[in-house]
């Protein structure tokens, strides 16, 4: 799981200084992040991750922070594990 | 601008059968030689949506279990640069048509898939999108028609205005509000209570079966929802207008190299002083000019759909500077194309004209250029660590580096 949170604030280094964020802060609230973007951020959770983003996953609560993103991915994994 | 990453090798991107040569055959025999005509009658034949779909193009993205072609997005991208050359009517068709079923084909259940996918990617049914309202345009956020839930079934009402190829849609993805955020359904033309009124007199796509949508207590079932309220909602139609704003700006490439080549051919035929218009300097800037900006327009379009392709999380965003791009581009060649011709540029008698009308409408779907400004300077402040946050009338300038 600690490499999930470093590919994804990784990821997210790429879209904005990530730095000064931590990894329960909310990147919705913080202006981050408009509907193109979650967008971009789904495909690479599919992509890097090879999890497919059920209809079901799409809440905010999913995506709304790193440790968020982790925690996820691990639901994810532990279920088709 | 990023490389280009390598071909994806996953699903249908290695399926693809690019074949721009036979896009550009069927368009040019069958919808180039009465586009004008089409346009002056504001109709568009369905003896020709037929045979567009007779060819497989209404879904020649879709998987092969479903009736689909599994091509990849670059050929989709070409095939509507091909219409857009001919017609951007049909364009249109295509654009609208195809947006649907990829948003339902990405973001639908499986019974969803099943129920419309395979009458969709034969051209069976028909689709249209209605996110737009009379007083709605820009911002989605503002949709004000409503979904209420009532036991197994929603009830929407409300008005969609600007629904392109309306005219002729047997399922509607309509867009509109729950309690816990915005939501898509597909609705079916014979749901009670929806009618359709076309709005005739448009500037440009005349042909484009443009209409008003009126649902008044609509009740679709519950299986009908695309996905969950809110962020699924935000999901489903930031998918679509990707898909669509991919084949828009192939569209105002197709569009602009239109204008290119009716520019040459005039002014290669057209004498004034006693020399061909070709032979003067400021003939030929125009020329050079619209060559390598479309030139250009084609770039960056190929470079999103291989982004999309290959599933990377710059394809969106790529895609819409694609489409911000093309479409100024259209705008420019095709008023150039206008001059070029002079008065006869001005008469019906020329397609110039009805190009000219087209790429207008152009710089105002999926996304203004004024909308794609913003967004595409909010990616880069992003990336440079600068955001800026609305919240209400408030704009807070908040730099976020540590």
């Amino acid at each position: 799981m600690r490499e999930h949170r470093t590919t994804i604030r990784e990821f997210l280094g790429q879209y904005f200084h990530i730095g000064g964020i931590s990894d329960s802060e909310d990147i919705f609230s913080l202006g981050f992040v408009d509907s193109m973007f979650a967008m971009q951020l789904v495909l690479f959770l599919e992509r890097t991750f090879d999890v497919q983003v059920e209809d079901d996953d799409l809440v905010m609560d999913n995506f709304k922070s790193v440790d968020s993103m982790t925690s996820f991915l691990a639901r994810k994994e532990s279920a088709t594990a | 601008m990023n490389p280009l990453p390598p071909i994806a090798t996953r699903d249908r991107a290695a399926l693809s059968n690019t074949q721009p040569g036979t896009y550009r055959a069927f368009a040019a025999r069958e919808l180039a030689p009465y586009a004008d005509a089409w346009h002056a009658s504001e109709a568009f034949p369905m003896a020709t949506i037929r045979r567009i779909a007779a060819e497989g193009y209404l879904g020649m993205t879709l998987p092969r279990r479903y009736g689909g072609g599994e091509a990849s997005w670059s050929a989709l991208a070409q095939l509507a640069e091909a219409f857009g050359w001919a017609c951007s009517a049909a364009r249109s068709l295509l654009t609208v048509h195809s947006m649907v079923a990829h948003t339902i084909e990405r973001c639908g259940s499986d019974e969803q898939r099943a129920c419309w996918l395979p009458r969709l990617a034969c051209g069976e049914q028909l689709a249209a999108f209605a996110l737009s309202e009379p007083e709605v345009g820009s911002d989605a956020n503002a949709v004000a028609t409503s979904a209420r839930s009532e036991g197994d079934d929603y009830v929407l009402s409300g008005t969609k205005k600007w629904t392109t190829f309306a005219e002729t849609a047997d399922v509607f993805l309509v867009f509109a509000q729950e309690p816990n955020g915005l939501a898509a359904f597909v609705v079916e033309r014979s749901t009670p209570g929806l009618e359709v009124d076309p709005i005739r007199g448009l500037l440009g796509v005349r042909a484009g079966g443009t209409c008003t949508v009126r649902l008044d207590g609509c009740r679709v079932p519950r299986a009908n929802r695309l996905g969950r309220p809110g962020m699924g909602g935000r999901f489903a139609l930031a998918t679509a207008l990707v898909h669509g704003r991919l084949t828009v700006a192939a569209g105002c490439v197709g569009l602009a190299q239109a204008a290119l080549e009716a520019s040459a051919r005039y002014t290669s035929e057209r004498h004034q002083f006693g020399q061909p218009l070709m032979s003067f300097q400021l003939v030929r800037r125009l020329i050079t000019d619209m060559s390598v900006q479309t030139e250009a327009a084609r770039g960056l379009t190929q470079r999103a759909a291989r982004l999309l392709e290959a599933t990377q999380p710059d394809g969106p965003t790529a895609t819409a500077q694609a489409k911000y791009y093309a479409a100024i581009v259209a705008a420019k060649a095709t008023a150039d194309a206008v001059q070029l011709h002079g008065g006869s540029g001005c008469s019906s008698e020329h397609s110039v004209q009805r190009f000219f009308c087209d790429a207008k409408v152009m710089e105002l779907i999926e996304g203004t250029n004024e909308i794609h400004q913003i967004t595409l300077a909010q990616d880069v402040y992003r990336r440079h660590g600068a955001v800026l946050q609305t919240n209400g009338n408030a704009n807070v300038f908040g730099k976020t580096d540590a």
